[in-house]
């Protein structure tokens, strides 16, 4: 468990994610710690709450509890019951919603600026006091199920995502969806609500972020008021999740289901993620996706596969830095109409081939640089954003710091960096190659 | 640019929006374009949102799906630069151009830094003025449109809404897909792609606005740089279509587990007297927050879905009250029977004065709220000339919603809500629903 609460010194770096001078952090005497952003275009604020508990975290046969628990979360307390939370912030003029990751839960408000002190109010008093019915369980449990139908059993590629990420993760709790596998949601009880809030939600173990129209001294008085008299909870238990074994070898699988209409290949490897005062090998990572898929256009995997050849429609490559244990590079390619998905892969192997034989393009690697800085400016018009990607890095582990000076560590990656890191992960004894494809077509010609 | 990408659900507000101090000047450049502006120079760079009206709509007979294409080849290639040439001068500027477009409307979103400003501007001028739709562009953009196509027959909230359009507007651009089929896609040539651009990017229907680091001036002469030697006029838009569905269910047999359900019926003009209680009413029926009787009554209570919604359709040629909702193929048509329920109790009773009380106070106080940055400001501008709304409409807006009645609710509901004229069409295998019409 981290608790950074060091004052960070505030390097005044320009070009920053956001400018360090529009950033203030502290902690509380609990352990609660607070970024807050400041942004006085608009009379709005944003407040949100990230604990440091995600279905990462969830005890094995529990899946899909930390989410439940998102979902309850809004039945109410004793002080606000029956869901007067969400109408409090309605009638405020204010929308509320939270959201569930494999190493975070978080909630947050929308709101007029004024309407703070309610916000705080309202988040800190469920922070330790919701109430739970069997009634609002046995209903609640109905609607995950709905949500799991609509996001995820209605939709194949959702379905072949899982059982992608269950073959990459051979120990570790990546491997089973934050959803929650469908046999153990129907199982959650009120009690496992309760024994995860119990075990996860405490002011030592949550991040508050307050973005928009707000000074850092009100902000301090408002949550030392409202999160300060919460006591840290002393049992908390350090983060500790069943680690990867060494991955040794490779993994393939093929997924049919007759409501494919466009099969395609995907590939992840095992990938080093962000880590606290360790950033170089993830902002190496981040490059080498934008060098391979970040451009429909100019990327390499677009260039070699849809323009010097017409292998695919479609190809991309992607990477979370994001993560508090290893996380994943990918690559997809979506086969052009008579292209099999063998081919498909076969033209997507020598396209890393090529790349790992042929380098960096420079052009597009000062393009890069330079489309990183500008996002230290079009970031600053987006405040909800700011406060998510803080919110996001310190519930991920990360410090302050960590966030302020990822630009720079980014804009100091070279292009030896870049090829050392794609040489080190594209490592098929870690990766999983995956055929998403139309029922009963092995071996198909795409129409 | 890449058009494969299918939509991600977007949390869409239909209100519109504004806070109180938002300034806007209307701008008209030496060549007689005007734009609305917001002046703000925080941050080095602006929002510049450019708008064609009739969009998709204005397809030629037989060739849906060209002015969709074409969109997605304006920066395929410009002047003397091909596909590749052009991306690479616009990501090494860090600028952005978004081509779109729907059917009332073609959208043009740009963002550009200060420091390059003249550069981006003269980049995104060669795409408007002077695009090259190379056939190989051509041919690699349609399968890429194509194979969304292909995505979209095997999607049930498609094949859902796709339904429910044919049968609402039959054969008016608005009752087909505005990507076309993949018979018409395929059958498109480059000329046709030709005359889908001069029939939607002319200057007699274009709307403008700019928020960000760029002064009335600078913006006048960006727009006769952008827009001055463009068609003065375009393809004439359709006319009003037929609204041929009557109330009733349809089934769609689709292997699914869970079933998708798209319902409606007409709606309310954007400029009928009665819009704003219209616009009341529906909030409190099945709008955007959790607080709607229908998700109340549908997943709060029963737990019968993950999300129940209705709105207001209001497109420039027709108007629909909208819903959606998605269950489990066995609890389907309890969902859709408690939907019916709540429609036809709005449609008598209306709301209670504390609902009404409550929504006021949501909607008024959201209002400002939309106002929190250069691109939502200059988007929520570009929306409101089109919708021919006032500058000042922002200052008034939460008047009206104010000034709302129980009266007036109670005489729209009973005008517009109408349980008989409600059509289902339902994706899926439901179990227990007898498709009747």
């Amino acid at each position: 468990m981290r608790l950074a609460g060091l004052f960070s010194a505030l390097f005044l770096l320009c070009g920053l994610t956001a400018r360090a001078d529009q950033v203030t952090d502290f902690t509380l005497d609990n352990g609660m710690e607070v970024v807050v952003i400041e942004d006085h275009r608009a009379p709005v604020v944003v407040q949100m709450v990230w604990y440091r508990a995600g279905a990462a975290d969830e005890p094995a046969g529990k899946s899909g509890i930390a989410h439940f628990l998102e979902h309850l979360m809004f039945k109410g307390t004793e002080a606000f019951p029956d869901g007067a939370l969400s109408d409090l912030v309605e009638a405020n003029g204010g929308s509320d919603n939270a959201f569930t990751s494999w190493d975070y839960t978080a909630y947050y408000q929308r709101v007029a600026a004024d309407r703070l002190e309610l916000m705080m109010q309202l988040e800190s008093d469920r922070m330790t006091g919701l109430i739970l019915s069997e009634e609002d369980v046995r209903t609640e449990r109905e609607v995950i199920k709905e949500e799991r139908n609509q996001r995820t059993e209605n939709e194949p590629g959702a379905l072949f995502s899982e059982q992608r990420m269950a073959a990459q993760y051979l120990n570790h709790p990546y491997g089973v969806p934050i959803i929650g596998w469908k046999h153990e949601m129907s199982t959650l009880s009120r009690q496992d609500a309760f024994d995860f809030y119990r075990a996860h939600y405490a002011p030592n173990n949550a991040v508050l972020i307050v973005a928009g129209d707000v000074t850092p001294q009100d902000v301090r008085a408002l949550a030392d008021k409202y999160y300060g008299a919460i006591p840290a909870d002393p049992d908390l238990k350090p983060r500790t999740r069943p680690e990867e074994p060494p991955q040794l070898a490779e993994r393939r699988l093929q997924f049919a289901d007759p409501r494919v209409a466009q099969p395609y290949v995907l590939r992840t490897y095992l990938a080093p993620e962000r880590d606290p005062g360790d950033q170089k090998r993830a902002a190496a990572l981040v490059f080498l996706a934008d060098l391979l898929g970040g451009s429909g256009t100019t990327s390499v995997l677009a260039q070699k596969l849809q323009f010097d050849t017409q292998v695919a429609v479609y190809s991309s490559a992607f990477y979370s830095p994001l993560s508090v244990d290893d996380s994943t590079f990918g690559l997809v390619v979506v086969p052009a109409a008579g292209v099999t998905l063998q081919q498909a892969e076969d033209a997507l192997d020598t396209a890393i081939e090529g790349f790992m034989a042929d380098g960096v393009d420079m052009e597009l690697f000062e393009t890069l640089k330079m489309q990183t800085r500008a996002a230290s400016i079009y970031d600053r018009d987006d405040i909800q954003g700011l406060a998510r990607r803080y919110g996001a890095a310190l519930a991920s582990g990360l410090s302050v710091e960590d966030v302020q000076s990822w630009p720079d560590i980014l804009q100091a990656v070279t292009p030896e960096d870049v090829m050392a890191a794609a040489a080190e992960v594209f490592d098929r004894r870690r990766a999983v190659t995956g055929w998403l494809m139309r029922d009963d077509a092995p071996e198909e010609v795409t129409q | 640019m890449t058009r494969f990408i299918a939509l991600i659900a977007a949390w869409i507000c239909l209100s519109l929006p504004l806070r109180a101090e938002v300034d806007i000047q209307e701008v008209t450049s030496p060549g007689g374009f005007t734009a609305w502006l917001v002046e703000s120079h925080d941050i080095p760079f602006t929002a510049l949102e450019i708008r064609f009206r009739g969009g998709a709509s204005l397809d030629a007979p037989g060739k849906r799906g060209a002015i969709n294409l074409m969109t997605g080849l304006i920066e395929e290639g410009a002047g003397d630069m091909d596909a590749r040439a052009f991306a690479a001068a616009r990501d090494a500027l860090a600028a952005s151009f978004r081509f779109d477009v729907h059917n009332d409307a073609l959208s043009v979103s740009a963002r550009f830094l200060t420091e390059n400003r003249d550069e981006a501007v003269a980049l995104l001028r060669q795409a408007l003025v002077d695009p090259r739709f190379d056939q190989d562009a051509v041919d690699r953009v349609r399968a890429q449109v194509l194979s969304g196509i292909q995505s979209d027959d095997k999607d049930p909230d498609t094949i859902a809404s796709r339904t429910i359009r044919r049968m609402a507007f039959g054969d008016h651009p608005y009752g087909s897909d505005l990507e076309g089929t993949a018979e018409s896609v395929t059958a498109l040539t480059r000329d046709d792609i030709v005359d889908a651009r001069a029939r939607v990017m002319a200057q007699d229907r274009v709307y403008v606005s700019a928020v960000g680091d760029i002064d009335a001036e600078t913006l006048g002469q960006v727009m006769d740089q952008l827009l001055g030697d463009l068609p003065e006029t375009g393809a004439d838009l359709p006319p009003k279509p037929e609204y041929g569905l009557s109330g009733g269910l349809t089934v769609v047999d689709f292997d699914t587990p869970q079933s998708v359900a798209v319902f409606g019926h007409q709606g309310i003009e954007r400029h009928d007297p009665d819009f704003f209680a219209a616009y009341v009413l529906n909030e409190v029926l099945g709008g955007g927050g959790f607080g709607s009787r229908l998700m109340e009554e549908v997943r709060e209570k029963r737990g019968l879905t993950y999300g129940v919604y209705s709105y207001l359709m209001s497109l420039d040629q027709a108007n629909m009250v909208m819903g959606r909702v998605a269950s489990a193929n066995d609890r389907i048509s309890e969902a859709i029977q408690v939907i019916g329920d709540e429609w036809a109790k709005a449609a008598t009773d209306g709301v209670t004065q504390e609902e009404l009380d409550a929504v006021k106070t949501y909607l008024t106080g959201a209002y400002p709220l939309r106002f929190d940055g250069n691109a939502p400001i200059a988007n929520i501008m570009v929306g409101m000339q089109m919708e021919e709304l006032g500058i000042d409409y922002i200052a008034t807006r939460n008047d009206k919603v104010n000034a709302v009645t129980l009266d007036d609710i109670k005489r729209v509901a009973a005008r517009i809500l109408d349980p008989e004229a409600l059509h289902f069409v339902v994706v899926g295998q439901p179990a227990g629903l007898n498709a009747g019409n």
